[in-house]
């Protein structure tokens, strides 16, 4: 290391804050950004999943209500 | 040669190869990065001139180098959406905006930060600057026009338009520090020139700007999956990736 401790290096001979303010916003605009798009994307997977589901979902519904409306005997005296 | 451009505009194609892709640029961009930060924070010399307040080039640079690198990008992916209307020509416009425009702040926050000790003001209207904050104003032009378009083939051609007219820019940043008196000093770096620092300083520098070109391939790779999937969810491929996804 070119500073002499570890102090020495947060310093910087006073260009401290001009250097970690740099620094602290590239890597927070950064970190940012990448889990930005990571959630974007599990996002879209998730509606995406939802979407068929209900999609699949609503077919089996409309399956079950056509059954339901097939033929059935009815037992009432046409006398 | 026209069966790999067919190939290369096939989103599901991308999609598969991004996916092999991204785990070696996420790791090989955040290796080369921390190490050119590290070595350019801890271990480069002190500059003669500027004192430590130097070491922001180490992220300036890099900031810099790729936010004007990816709208020459978006311009290449432009004449592709305009000329042969490849889908993930746009999607790659669409995908890498927000990062370019993050990009240029950051160049210009940074530039700002380090300005003040080294001119003495945060921000002055000069050549480079002034130059570099139209393309931040492009980048946000460009996300909004195409969140205000609804119909995606016309939002993907009049985006398109707007990055190319945009362009012309982009050798004004380059050679605003030629043509004009700035207070922004010349490029670091030259393809033609050997570079006029010391191998301790450009040597961190060239491996943070591998790190942050190989980092935004991952992000763009990311983004670009994203919006193929949301483009292309009613396709038999993304339901299968999707439902596949669930257990």
């Amino acid at each position: 290391m070119v500073f002499e401790s570890f102090s020495a290096f947060l310093v910087m001979e006073g260009h401290g804050p001009y250097v970690w303010t740099c620094y602290g916003v590239f890597f927070l605009l950064m970190i940012a950004m990448m889990v930005w798009s990571v959630r974007r994307r599990t996002a879209v997977i998730e509606s995406c999943r939802r979407g068929y589901e209900v999609s699949t979902g609503g077919n089996e519904q409309q399956n079950a209500r056509a059954s339901g409306a097939s033929f059935t005997r009815v037992n009432v005296s046409q006398d | 040669m026209w069966q790999f451009f067919h190939k290369l505009g096939s989103p599901k194609w991308f999609f598969g190869i991004a996916t092999r892709l991204m785990p070696w640029l996420l790791a090989g961009g955040l290796l080369l990065l921390m190490a050119g930060i590290v070595w350019g924070l801890a271990f480069a010399p002190k500059d003669y001139l500027q004192g430590n307040s130097y070491r922001i080039i180490f992220i300036h640079v890099p900031t810099a180098f790729i936010a004007q690198s990816i709208y020459i990008m978006m311009a290449v992916a432009a004449v592709v959406t305009l000329v042969w209307r490849m889908k993930l020509a746009d999607v790659f416009v669409k995908a890498v905006a927000p990062v370019g425009l993050v990009l240029t702040f950051l160049a210009l926050f940074t530039g700002a930060v380090w300005g003040k000790p080294t001119w003495g003001t945060w921000w002055i209207w000069d050549a480079r600057l002034t130059s570099m904050l139209i393309l931040l104003f492009l980048y946000g032009g460009v996300i909004a026009l195409d969140r205000a378009i609804n119909d995606e083939k016309s939002a993907a051609r009049s985006v398109a338009v707007l990055v190319l007219v945009g362009v012309v820019n982009i050798p004004i940043i380059k050679y605003s520090v030629e043509w004009w008196n700035t207070l922004h000093q010349p490029a670091t770096f030259k393809l033609t020139e050997k570079p006029s620092m010391p191998a301790d300083m450009w040597v961190p520098l060239l491996l943070s700007v591998l790190g942050l070109y190989l980092l935004f391939g991952w992000l763009a790779c990311l983004r670009m999956q994203t919006e193929i999937l949301f483009r292309e969810q009613r396709t038999r491929w993304v339901k299968d990736y999707v439902m596949a996804g669930r257990g």
